[in-house]
């Protein structure tokens, strides 16, 4: 439903390179579209109309560069004054002596528990021994919720049997860590609104008693306009160290961390990114910035190439397919090498939808259970068959489909695409063959 | 099928004003600032409207062509008071809910099933305890089928709320197929007779395949238990949530067919206008709207009344 911001301003910008300076008139258009894709991305107008004045007063004047379009230059600015606004990644606090507490607050729903497990993991893998606790006594089952998410996130769980007060619960808290010699106290909290003054002022309470060296307000990236005003609240109330973002594994913009930063001054310190308790991310500005404009979370989408690519297999396809030696067994390994990415899906979602991506639907699924099929096939080949597909004959065909449990058709199928694969690569020449097969790869599973 | 649920009464019709109350005093705020001066249509007057609109979360699309409308009558001199102009926007934000079709009135046979649904977070577990409590006091029977098997004692969750209204509940261990609780509860509610059955579903986001895949097989289960299961398929959707909720709303229809929307947290400061998009382009009708914590926190959405209260 989004158009990328870069489509419309290439248009708005048409025939404009090489003419001196970006005038006025050029950038009135050009900040109409970029106000456009932040009220869709659900940043708030007021934040929106702060951000497009200063931004319109950065471009204006500027030379139009040779090396850069002045639509490139002009989403330069606006990426550099969006990134500027969320600051520099932030780590963590800790208290000077522990254990430290870690008060997290926010709206109902927005995600608080699940990330209390997550938080607690990520504390354990970093070296900590982290202690959860709810202080949740008025939702019906939230410490029982907690109690299961951190059993499912293998992490200690402060039952507090009996207590009933949030206060009396977050002090036994404390006891029970310097007792247990934790020294991370993540205390989860019940949700409630920013305008509910017994709640927020029980809030204050908690933070006079456990003097908190981190106070994290837990935001769903889905939030609208109003996070303004929840958050700013939150912050006056109480004084907020720090942000953490949910639910981004959905397609919402995010926006809101852009208004939420600007009225909090908070950083974002980590985001939410799946129902996995391990599913919580380090947050980098630049990346939430280039996917509120629409331009895809390439940076991510490379990291987590990196990690699942082998260099050496890299290399070695490389010689191959200049070679011309792509065989089935390669073949499996790039479908492996796929799917150690991460589920499809997801990294569907973190392409930029500009150029020829913006052809795939902008729903497209990705067929896992096709991959594992394909997979399937081809272990039921011989390694002969595997490195010579012409041996494989009418009889051949039949083996390998009961083999790997699926039909003829699905394995002349996969030959097929094989065969066009390999003449494909042919044709492309050297220079840059595995990348372009990469690409090839991913179009072909998709849709 | 609002009739599932009963007719608003008129105390009911007063809570809903009472909830929408900082919406109307926000939006009525920045209109009635605008109207005060006497001013005429001029674009800075526009612009001032239409901020209120965004910051309402009503979106860029929908805010711009109600805008449209307006601008377009001012050009033809129709709108020269303040008077005018209000009733021109609430008569193009009614229009927008008036469109809908009335649903039939015919009460199918119990049991009738409704179905639940809605991203994470959204309230969905609350409003069935409302709902529940709401059917209970129409001396309905109700069960509840716990069929989010997946979040953390969400189960349990549902237990305490059938517990606090007198409600049946069915429910298998934590990671069982959803698909077999239903299966389990619509055989139990046909046993036992039950009135009503409420489907509870773990929030999923709308861009997971296999679990948009998961509901679709809860509703071909009830389908066979039941003719005409799910006879009702609610959304939960946060009024907090911004322009997101349309993608929301979009896919949980395509995948699923939804046939109303409840909004929820509207007690708070965030305005929900986001159902004004919602019900423009999928013609779903909002059946109830959430207002606190309560058992009784739950009231039909009138939309004269809502219109209506976002410029007393």
């Amino acid at each position: 439903m989004f158009e990328a911001l870069t489509e419309k301003l290439q248009r708005t910008f048409k025939n404009l390179r090489g003419q001196g300076k970006l005038s006025e008139e050029h950038l009135r258009g050009a900040l109409a579209q970029i106000r456009e894709a932040l009220l869709e991305a659900d940043v708030n107008v007021e934040v929106a109309d702060t951000l497009l004045a200063r931004i319109g007063e950065k471009a204006l004047g500027q030379e139009v560069l040779l090396q850069l379009s002045p639509d490139q230059q002009v989403v330069k600015i606006v990426r550099d004054e969006l990134t500027a606004l969320l600051g520099q990644p932030a780590r963590p606090n800790f208290a000077s002596r522990p254990p430290s507490v870690w008060l997290l607050v926010g709206l109902q729903g927005s995600g608080k528990t699940t990330t209390a497990g997550k938080l607690a993991r990520w504390l354990g893998r970093n070296g900590h021994r982290p202690l959860v606790v709810s202080t949740d006594v008025y939702r019906p089952a939230a410490r029982e919720q907690l109690v299961q998410v951190a059993r499912a996130a293998g992490v200690r769980c402060f039952a507090a049997e009996g207590l009933q007060q949030p206060l009396e619960i977050a002090r036994a808290a404390l006891r029970e860590a310097r007792l247990s010699a934790s020294d991370v106290v993540l205390v989860d909290t019940a949700g409630r609104l920013h305008i509910d003054d017994a709640l927020m002022d029980e809030l204050a309470q908690l933070k006079r008693e456990l003097q908190p060296a981190e106070i994290l307000f837990i935001a769903d990236a889905m939030i609208g306009q109003d996070a303004v005003r929840s958050a700013s609240e939150f912050h006056r109330r109480l004084g907020l160290t720090g942000v953490v973002l949910t639910k981004l594994d959905g397609d919402a913009r995010g926006g809101a961390a852009l208004s939420i930063g600007k009225v909090t001054g908070a950083p974002i310190k980590f985001i939410g990114v799946g129902e996995k308790y391990d599913a919580l991310e380090p947050f980098y500005p630049d990346r939430i910035v280039s996917r509120i404009l629409g331009m895809g979370d390439v940076l991510t989408l490379i990291e987590k190439a990196e990690q699942a690519v082998d260099q050496k297999k890299a290399a070695e396809l490389e010689r191959k397919l200049r070679r011309d030696e792509f065989t089935l067994e390669d073949f499996r390994d790039q479908l492996r090498q796929l799917r150690k990415m991460g589920p499809l899906e997801q990294l569907v979602g973190l392409l930029p939808k500009v150029g020829p991506l913006a052809q795939l639907p902008r729903d497209a699924q990705v067929d896992e259970q096709r991959l594992k099929r394909v997979e399937a096939i081809i272990n039921s080949m011989t390694p002969e068959e595997r490195a010579d597909h012409t041996l494989i004959d009418g009889r051949r065909r039949r083996r390998i489909a009961r083999g790997s449990g699926t039909s003829v058709q699905e394995v002349n199928q996969l030959l097929r695409q094989y065969a066009e694969m390999r003449r494909l690569i042919r044709q492309m020449g050297k220079a840059g063959a595995a990348s372009k097969l990469r690409r090839l790869g991913l179009g072909k599973l998709t849709g | 099928m609002l009739s599932l649920f009963g007719k608003p009464d008129a105390s009911l019709l007063e809570r809903l004003k009472e909830s929408v109350r900082r919406t109307r005093s926000e939006l009525s705020e920045r209109v009635g600032s605008l109207l005060a001066g006497g001013r005429k249509l001029d674009p800075q007057w526009l612009a001032e409207l239409e901020k209120a609109l965004l910051s309402a979360d009503l979106g860029v699309r929908t805010t711009r062509e109600i805008l449209d409308r307006v601008r377009e009558k001012a050009d033809r001199q129709a709108l020269n008071s303040p008077e005018q102009l209000k009733a021109e926007l609430q008569a193009q934000l009614l229009s927008i809910f008036e469109a809908l079709e009335a649903s039939p009135d015919g009460q199918p046979q119990p049991p009738q099933v409704v179905f639940v649904v809605g991203v994470n977070g959204t309230g969905k577990t609350t409003t069935i305890g409302k709902l529940a409590h709401r059917l209970r006091q129409q001396g309905r029977t109700v069960l509840l089928a716990a069929a989010d098997t997946f979040r953390a004692a969400a189960i349990e969750q549902l237990e305490i709320w059938a517990q606090r209204t007198q409600a049946e509940i069915i429910r298998q261990k934590p990671g069982a197929d959803p698909a077999a609780v239903v299966f389990d509860a619509l055989t139990a509610a046909r046993a036992r007779g039950s009135d009503v059955v409420i489907v509870d579903t773990a929030g999923r986001l709308h861009t997971k395949s296999n679990l948009m895949a998961e509901l679709e097989k809860m509703k071909r289960v009830a389908g066979r238990l039941v003719p005409g299961a799910p006879h009702e398929i609610l959304l939960v959707l946060d009024a907090t949530t911004g322009q997101n909720g349309l993608v929301q709303a979009r896919e949980f229809t395509a995948h699923l067919g939804v046939t109303g929307l409840v909004l929820t947290k509207l007690d708070g400061t965030a305005k929900g206008g986001i159902v004004v998009a919602i019900v423009r382009e999928l013609g779903l009708p909002i059946r109830f709207v959430g207002t606190g914590e309560q058992a009784d926190d739950l009231v039909p959405f009138d939309p004269q009344t809502f219109v209506h209260s976002l410029f007393d």
